[in-house]
C-alpha cells in the first residue's frame, strides 16, 4: 500500500508545486488536475486495502473525474474571460483584489 | 331707591372699566361718560339721602362672603344718615371736580386716563362709605390709597410728583398697619366685622364683663391709627402737603374733600368703640388738637398757594378729629356733647368750601402758571368768578356769619365745653385760620400785581371750570343752614350717635368766635393789604417762631434723621450682607460646581474617550498591519491556505495522536514543497522562462 500512497503524495506535491508556482493560468489548472488525480489514487488505494468488500472508493474516484471535468470547463471559461480582459493569462497581472 | 344704592359705587367702576377698555382713545367721550356716571350716582345719592330722612333704622343688605364656624365675613351695604350724607358729599364734589377737570386737564396727553383714575377713586371712596363691615372698609381703604397714589403721581415724569406719591403711599401705609392690627383684635376678641354687631357686642361685652376695657381701648386706638394716616394727622401729616404735586382737581377731590375725610368718617363710624373708652377718645382728641394747631402755625408762613390750603386741610381735619374725640370722651363719662354732630357737620361743610378753595386755586394757577402767592396779586379784577368764589370760601372757612363754616365751627368750639385748654387752642386755631386764609386772599386777589408779566397773562378760566366753582360757592354759603340751631329736625337730629343732640343757639359763643374770626381777618388786612404792620418786621421780631413755621417745624428733617437714615443704613447693611455673604455663598457653590465639572470633563476626555478612541486606534493599527496579507495574488492565498492547513495539521498531530512517522513524513514533504514554492516565487525568473510560459 505504501508505494501507492507514496505515488499519490508525489503526484499531489507536484500538483501543489505547480499550482503555487506557475504563472500561466492554464498551467495552474493542469496542476490542479494532478492534485485531483492524486486524491483519486488515494481513494482507490484505501478502498482496495482497507475495505475491499464495497466499491465506495472507486465510486468516489469516478465521481471526482466527472466533477473535475465540469470544473475544468468552468475553469477554462474563466481563463477565457481573463484573457479577454488582460490580453494574457499571467496570474501575476491579476492583482486587482489587492489592498 | 335705597335698595339699589350699591349701584352708586358701581357706576363709577363701570365708567372706569369702559374708559380703560373701550373709550380711552376718545378723550371727550371718556370724560363725558365718566361725568354722566357720577351724575347718575349723585342723583341716586340725593334720593337716598331724602329716603333716609324718613327711615327710623338703618338700611342694611348684603350676602355672606366667607362662612366659617363662629365667624362670618359678608359683603354688604349699610345706609344710615352718616352714610347718606357722605354719599352726597362725595358725589357732589366728585361731579364738580370731574366737570372742572375737563377744562383743567385740557390738552393733557393722558386725559382719558385721568378720568379713568378719578372714576376708580370715586368707586373706592363710595364703596368705603357704603361698606357695612370693617373688612370691606379696609379693602376700599386700601383702594383709595392706591388711587391716591396713582393720582398724586399722575405727572410721574416730574420727579417731585413721583417722590410725593411714594411718600404718600408709604406714610399712610404706616397708619394702615395699625388699622389692620386693630381689625385683627376686633376679629379675635369680638368675633365679627359687621359694624352693628361689633358695636352691639362691645356695649354688651363691656357691660357684662367678658370684654376687657383695655381691649376696646387698644382696638379703638389702632383703628384710629388708620385715620391718622389717611387724614394726615400728627405725626403722619407730612405726606399731605407733598401730595399737592398732583393735578389740582385731584388735590381738591382726594386731598381736601373726600379721601382725607375718610379718616374722620372712620372715627365717626366706629364711635361706639371710642365712646366705650375714654382713654382712646382722649388720645384722639389730643392728636386732633395738636395737628390742628401745628398745621395752622405752618400755614401762616407758607408761600405756595396749594401748600397753604393743604396745611389748612390738615388743620381742619384735626378740628373734626378733636371734636369726635371729645365727644367720645364726654360720652364715655356720661356727659352730653355736640362733638359728633359738630365733627360730621364740619366734615360736610369743609368738603364743600375746601373743594371750592382748591378748584379756585387751580383756576388761579391755570391762569398765572405759578404756585407762589407772592408772584400774584390784584387778580380779583381779572378773574371775577374765580376770585369771588374764593373769597366766599375763605369767609366760610374763617367762620363768618351766616356762611356754612360759621355754623359747624361754632359747634366744634361748643364741643370743647368743659375742656378749657382745648377751647383756648380751638379759638387760637380759628384765629390763625382766618388770618392765613385772608393773608392768602389779600396777597393773591388784592393790591398791586407783583409780577406784571404773569398778571398780563392772567385770564378767567373757561365756563366748564367756573360753573363748578359757582355751584360749590352756593353750597359753601347754604350747606351749613341744614344745621341751624333753630331747626327742630336739622343736621344734629339726623346724623347722630347714640341719642339725638339738640343744639341751642349759644349767643356768647357765637359772639366770641365771630370776634376771633374778624380779628384774624383784620390782622391779615392790616399786614398784607394796608401794610400798616410790616410782615417782614414781624418775621424778624419772632425770628425763631417764623423759622420754625416756615420750615414746617422741621418734621421732614427730623423724620429723615430718626427714621429714614437708620432705615437706609439698615438697608445698606442688608445689601452688603446680601452681596458679600449670600451672593458669596451662591457664587461659591457655582464656582465649586464649575470646578467639579472641569474635573469631570478632563476625566471624560482623557479616560473615557481615551479608552473608546484607544480601542478604535488599536483596531485601526491592527488592520493596517493585517491588510498587508491582502496581496491580491491568488497563489499567495493558496500558499497561505496551505501553510495554515499544514500548521493546523502539525499541531493536531502533536497534540492529539502523539505523532506518527508516516504522517510526519507526509507533512514534511508538503512543507518542503511549500517552502520550495515560496522560494521559487522570491527568486526572479529569467526572461526565457517567462517567455516560454506565456
Amino acid at each position: 500500500m505504501l508505494p501507492y500512497l507514496a505515488l499519490a503524495a508525489v503526484l499531489f506535491s507536484a500538483g501543489l508545486f505547480g499550482v503555487l508556482t506557475r504563472r500561466n493560468t492554464l498551467g495552474i489548472l493542469m496542476s490542479l488536475e494532478l492534485m485531483f488525480n492524486a486524491a483519486n489514487i488515494n481513494f482507490v488505494t484505501f478502498n482496495k486495502f482497507i475495505s475491499p468488500d464495497n466499491m465506495i472508493g472507486q465510486m468516489f474516484a469516478i465521481f471526482v473525474v466527472v466533477v473535475a471535468a465540469a470544473e475544468a470547463v468552468v475553469g477554462m471559461a474563466i481563463v477565457l474571460l481573463i484573457y479577454r480582459n488582460w490580453q494574457g493569462v499571467n496570474v501575476d497581472n491579476m492583482r486587482i483584489m489587492k489592498w | 331707591m335705597t335698595e339699589y344704592s350699591f349701584l352708586i359705587c358701581l357706576l363709577p367702576l363701570f365708567a372706569f372699566v369702559m374708559i380703560v377698555f373701550f373709550l380711552r382713545w376718545k378723550e371727550r367721550v371718556s370724560a363725558g361718560f365718566s361725568i354722566g356716571m357720577i351724575l347718575i350716582s349723585w342723583v341716586m345719592s340725593v334720593v337716598v339721602l331724602f329716603e333716609t330722612f324718613g327711615r327710623e333704622i338703618a338700611y342694611e343688605a348684603g350676602y355672606t362672603f366667607i362662612d366659617l364656624p363662629n365667624f362670618i365675613l359678608e359683603i354688604g351695604i349699610l345706609i344710615d344718615p352718616l352714610t347718606a350724607v357722605m354719599l352726597v358729599v362725595v358725589t357732589t364734589v366728585g361731579a364738580c371736580v370731574e366737570i372742572y377737570s375737563v377744562g383743567y386737564m385740557d390738552g393733557d396727553p393722558l386725559f382719558s386716563r385721568f378720568f379713568a383714575y378719578l372714576s376708580l377713586f370715586l368707586f373706592s371712596m363710595l364703596g368705603l362709605v357704603l361698606a357695612n363691615n370693617f373688612f370691606m372698609i379696609f379693602i376700599f381703604w386700601e383702594l383709595v390709597g392706591l388711587t391716591s397714589y396713582l393720582l398724586i403721581g399722575f405727572w410721574f415724569e416730574k420727579k417731585s410728583a413721583a417722590d410725593a406719591c411714594k411718600k404718600a403711599f408709604l406714610t399712610t401705609r404706616i397708619g394702615d398697619l395699625g388699622f389692620l392690627v386693630g381689625l385683627f383684635i376686633i376679629g379675635v376678641f369680638i368675633g365679627t366685622f359687621n359694624y352693628q354687631d361689633v358695636f352691639q357686642r362691645v356695649t354688651e361685652g363691656v357691660a357684662a364683663g367678658w370684654l376687657a376695657p383695655g381691649v376696646v381701648t387698644t382696638a379703638a386706638i389702632l383703628v384710629f391709627c388708620g385715620a391718622v394716616g389717611k387724614s394726615a394727622q400728627f405725626p403722619l401729616h407730612v405726606w399731605l402737603p407733598d401730595a399737592m404735586e398732583g393735578p389740582t382737581p385731584v388735590s381738591a377731590l382726594i386731598h381736601a374733600a373726600t379721601m382725607v375725610a375718610a379718616g374722620v368718617y372712620l372715627v365717626a363710624r366706629s364711635m361706639h368703640l371710642f365712646a366705650a373708652s375714654a382713654d382712646a377718645s382722649m388720645v384722639v382728641a389730643v392728636i386732633g388738637i395738636i395737628t390742628s394747631v401745628l398745621a395752622a402755625t405752618i400755614a401762616i408762613t407758607q408761600r405756595d398757594i396749594k401748600r397753604i390750603l393743604a396745611y389748612s386741610t390738615v388743620s381742619q381735619l384735626g378740628y373734626m378729629i378733636m371734636a369726635l374725640g371729645l365727644y367720645g370722651y364726654d360720652t364715655a363719662l356720661g356727659h352730653h356733647s355736640p362733638g359728633f354732630y359738630a365733627g360730621t357737620f364740619h366734615l360736610m361743610n369743609h368738603a364743600f368750601f375746601k373743594g371750592l378753595l382748591f378748584l379756585a386755586a387751580g383756576s388761579v394757577i391755570h391762569a398765572v402758571h405759578t404756585n407762589d402767592i407772592f408772584e400774584m396779586g390784584g387778580l380779583l379784577g381779572k378773574m371775577k368768578k374765580t376770585g369771588y368764589a374764593f373769597l366766599i370760601a375763605s369767609l366760610s372757612i374763617a367762620g363768618i356769619f351766616p356762611l356754612s363754616g360759621f355754623w359747624s365751627k361754632d359747634e366744634i368750639v361748643a364741643s370743647t365745653h368743659g375742656h378749657p385748654v382745648f377751647m383756648i387752642l380751638t379759638l387760637l386755631v380759628a384765629f390763625m385760620t382766618a388770618f392765613y386764609m385772608w393773608r392768602l386772599c389779600f396777597v393773591t386777589f388784592f393790591g398791586k400785581p407783583r409780577d406784571q408779566q404773569r398778571f398780563d397773562h392772567a385770564h378767567e378760566s373757561p365756563n366748564v371750570m367756573t360753573y363748578p366753582l359757582i355751584f360749590l360757592a352756593i353750597l359753601s354759603i347754604c350747606a351749613g343752614w341744614v344745621g341751624l340751631p333753630w331747626l327742630s329736625h336739622g343736621f344734629a337730629s339726623f346724623a347722630y350717635h347714640g341719642e339725638a343732640y339738640h343744639p341751642h343757639a349759644n349767643w356768647v359763643l357765637m359772639g366770641i368766635s365771630t370776634v376771633v374770626a374778624v380779628s384774624g381777618i383784620v390782622l391779615a388786612y392790616l399786614m398784607y393789604y394796608k401794610g400798616s404792620i410790616s410782615p417782614e418786621k414781624m418775621a424778624a421780631r419772632f425770628k425763631t417762631l417764623h423759622k420754625l413755621s416756615y420750615n414746617k417745624w422741621y418734621f421732614d428733617e427730623i423724620y429723615d434723621i430718626i427714621l429714614l437714615k437708620p432705615i437706609m443704613a439698615l438697608g445698606r447693611f442688608m445689601w452688603t450682607f446680601d452681596v458679600k455673604v449670600i451672593d458669596g455663598l451662591v457664587n461659591g457653590v457655582a464656582w465649586f460646581t464649575i470646578l467639579w465639572a472641569d474635573i469631570k470633563e478632563w476625566f471624560d476626555t482623557w479616560i473615557i474617550d481615551g479608552a473608546v478612541n484607544g480601542a478604535g486606534w488599536v483596531v485601526c493599527q491592527g488592520a493596517r498591519i493585517g491588510r498587508l496579507l491582502q496581496t491580491g495574488s491568488v497563489q499567495f492565498y493558496a500558499l497561505f491556505i496551505m501553510a495554515v492547513s499544514v500548521l493546523f495539521t502539525v499541531l493536531k498531530i502533536d497534540l492529539v495522536t502523539g505523532g506518527s512517522i508516516f504522517s510526519g513524513a507526509a507533512i514534511w514533504i508538503i512543507i518542503g514543497v511549500a517552502a520550495l514554492s515560496l522560494l521559487s516565487r522570491l527568486v526572479p525568473k529569467s526572461d526565457r522562462e517567462v517567455e516560454s510560459e506565456e
